[in-house]
């Protein structure tokens, strides 16, 4: 059989992971295809609803990644962000909603092979934990019912 | 309940206030909130077990609003959102006068907002007793069972959004689940759109909530979504240390953050 091959959402930040992420690329260092990079301007911006997005749209698994708590462009941006994250934490463990399939992280400009490193364990990860199908179950649901009401 | 209709009245009558929002005697048994405006009709004014409602609900309202100054029968849980409203400029301290209700149902004397400060600093705050048991009850379960939980709940609304009318802290014009650009919540009620839906509702009152419990007790299918926002309550009390209507100075839990708030999961 084929190995499950993931597929990731990473929403990351302008200043910090998004140029570590280049970094990673000018460093050559190879890691997973499995993730799709999404370019935000600041981890203050990545809303909780995005991640739920990106799971309606058929991902297995989300990075969110930017500066180093006291290394953000806007000041705060991480500060208020991280405060979201714990919060959106509580609640999908409340909710039974398992938060390991969203990873969350601090990568710094300068941290290029901490990006590789981080891109290839969550995607090991994830395919250890299989395909959501309890997401897909529910995205299905609405797409029959949407049809049925026309 | 004299005391609360005497004073009522005396506010009318030297028009401190222009409006008085208490509980009267509705149909059914049940009570009701009453708007009055004259000083004869004071008499309606009831308290006892039955007022539930959060009457803070309707403080927020443009037609209530244009009244200028209000008075408002406060037992505790409108208190504390009379407090969150204040806090995030949604009304200004000087146009509320606020009828307090003590735990046993006399009334409080509050020349100020600062006196309600102290007053609620003086209670313990936290869910009610029923509703935290069964949020333990949850907590212990496992994740598969609380998901199948959740699911089995929120698959019957019907997204009435009549959680939303009944709270205080619900206040936005344009919210985002009318918002179709993006369409960030599908709107018909099948169980992703609910999911989302509920996540939507529960993020945005996280450190906000007052565990007033009147979502809940508004859903027509008796789903109970209080337990989402009460939990939140307890986790930002947990987490941040802040409650929500503690201060009419204080910023939510998720408008400001110390820069070493504590989380283990952040790689």
């Amino acid at each position: 059989m084929e190995q499950f091959e993931p597929k990731l959402v990473a929403f990351v930040c302008n200043w910090c992971t998004y140029a570590g992420a280049d970094l990673t690329g000018t460093s050559r260092i190879k890691y997973a295809t499995n993730v799709r990079i999404i370019r935000f301007p600041c981890t203050g911006r990545i809303d909780f609803m995005l991640i739920s997005k990106a799971f309606a749209n058929g991902a297995d698994g989300v990075i969110v990644s930017g500066c180093h708590p006291n290394d953000c462009h806007y000041t705060s941006g991480n500060f208020h962000a991280r405060r979201r994250w714990m919060s959106f934490n509580a609640m999908l463990t409340f909710m039974g909603i398992d938060p390991e399939r969203i990873i969350f992280s601090w990568v710094s400009a300068a941290e290029g092979a901490k990006w590789a490193d981080i891109v290839n364990q969550s995607v090991e990860k994830i395919r250890k934990i299989g395909p959501f199908t309890e997401y897909q179950k529910l995205v299905q649901s609405g797409i029959e019912e949407e049809n049925f009401n026309g | 309940m004299d005391n609360l209709r005497k004073k009522a009245k005396e506010l009318l009558e030297s028009k401190t206030v222009d409006l008085v929002i208490g509980y009267e005697n509705g149909t059914n048994g049940k009570a009701r909130a009453v708007f009055i405006k004259d000083p004869e009709k004071t008499g309606k004014l009831i308290y006892d077990d039955r007022c539930k409602q959060n009457l803070a609900v309707y403080l927020n309202k443009h037609e209530v609003k244009h009244y200028g100054k209000i008075a408002i029968v406060a037992p505790l849980m409108v208190m504390r959102s009379v407090l969150v409203l204040v806090s995030e400029c949604q009304l200004k301290p000087e146009n509320i006068v606020v009828l307090g209700i003590g735990e046993d149902g006399s009334l409080l004397d509050f020349p100020s907002l600062e006196v309600v400060e102290k007053y609620i600093a003086k209670i313990p705050l936290g869910n009610p007793e029923p509703d935290q048991v069964i949020i333990d009850k949850l907590n212990a379960m496992s994740m598969e069972q609380r998901r199948e939980f959740w699911q089995n709940e929120l698959e019957r609304c019907f997204k009435c959004y009549a959680c939303r009318a009944a709270c205080p802290m619900c206040y936005c014009l344009r919210c985002t689940v009318e918002c179709n650009q993006p369409q960030w919540i599908s709107a018909p009620a099948h169980p992703l759109g609910n999911l989302e839906w509920h996540q939507l509702r529960t993020m945005h009152l996280t450190g906000r909530c007052v565990s007033c419990g009147d979502c809940g007790r508004a859903c027509p299918l008796n789903i109970p979504i209080h337990l989402l926002t009460m939990q939140q309550a307890e986790e930002a009390f947990h987490m941040f240390g802040v409650r929500a209507g503690t201060s009419q100075k204080a910023d939510s839990a998720l408008s400001t953050y110390k820069p070493d708030d504590k989380e283990n999961f952040i790689l």
